[in-house]
């Protein structure tokens, strides 16, 4: 996993096989704290106690397909190796919270990459989940709330052609607009 | 910046931000254009694995392309969605298609521009670009 960004859409997939009807994501770009923190919230079926101990095992999965998981894990090491942080707090029939926390500077940190073009993928082939992404670029934000689009649209979907290039639009104008075109 | 473009904008704490007004003039053109039918039997299905292993091996761009190239060629009889692990990940990015009353054709290691491809000779003009086929490959 190149990218910051492609292991929050490995990990966002989680959230969606827990049939989550609202998936939160926000990005906090902080220079003066010198971190990137992820976190990525969902209210699908969470796990128990015993799931949450194995999940960042990566021979641990539900899958039946085969006995590895490995996104939990890539994410968790990306996050550690940048002396950041990695949490997951969860709740069977609530909901589960991952927490990640990079070194912006550190050496080891793998770039943001392309956030906005994960989210449009997220919202666009999803269109049954509610999104809210927050971005903050020390502390400037914008969030898109798909419910408020959705309120909004009437009933058009949000994988209509146009639809869909407005929300591309919307997150990589307002990311901009927020963090100044900074390369993270 | 136009007038009118700046009436789709606002400022929040001195940055101009994109506004949701945009999004209610598609509305009002959309509403009644889209046509919202629930038919879905003859429509051709074009998967994407995107777990782990088809992100890291670069699925995103694959369905990105495969979406894009879809809609300006304006096929309404195809839909592309993304699924899980496909089984093969060291073929990863995978993209199944299933067409009624076909066998499903599979496609490895794809890119952007092989899946623009698949869009042009497969997906428009029926034909099965074998060299990038499942089938192909010496297992």
């Amino acid at each position: 996993m190149p990218e910051i960004a492609l292991n929050v859409l490995d990990v966002a997939q989680n959230s969606i096989r827990a049939q989550a009807s609202l998936i939160q994501i926000t990005v906090e770009v902080n220079q003066p704290a010198d971190m990137v923190k992820i976190i990525i919230e969902d209210d699908g079926c969470g796990m128990t106690k015993e799931q949450i101990e194995r999940v960042e095992d990566p021979f641990y999965t539900t899958r039946t397909t085969r006995k590895i998981g490995l996104g939990v894990s890539f994410f968790k090491m990306a996050a550690i190796s940048t002396g950041g942080s990695f949490s997951i707090e969860s709740e069977p029939g609530k909901g589960t919270v991952v927490t990640a926390v990079f070194g912006l500077s550190h050496i080891d940190r793998m770039p943001l990459g392309d956030i906005g073009g994960v989210m449009h993928t997220l919202i666009t082939f999803n269109t049954q989940i509610d999104f809210v992404f927050t971005y903050i670029f020390d502390g400037r934000s914008f969030t898109l709330d798909t419910r408020q689009f959705k309120e909004i649209l009437e009933g058009v979907p949000l994988d209509t052609p146009e639809v869909s290039q407005y929300i591309r639009e919307f997150l990589d104008e307002n990311k901009t607009e927020t963090d100044g075109g900074t390369v993270i | 910046m136009t007038a009118a473009k700046r009436r789709l904008y606002y400022q929040l704490g001195g940055i101009i931000m994109k506004s949701l007004a945009e999004l209610k003039a598609i509305r009002d053109r959309m509403q009644g254009q889209v046509n919202m039918n629930g038919e879905d039997g003859n429509k051709i299905r074009v998967l994407v694995g995107l777990a782990t292993c088809g992100i890291a091996s670069g699925a995103r761009p694959v369905l990105t392309a495969l979406a894009d190239k879809v809609n300006e060629k304006q096929l309404d009889n195809v839909t592309v969605t993304q699924t899980g692990c496909i089984g093969l990940c060291q073929y990863e990015p995978i993209v199944e298609i299933y067409e009624p009353g076909k066998e499903k054709v599979t496609y490895i290691k794809m890119t952007p521009e092989k899946a623009e491809e698949v869009v042009e000779q497969h997906l428009i003009r029926g034909r099965v670009l074998t060299q990038y086929t499942l089938n192909e490959t010496k297992l």
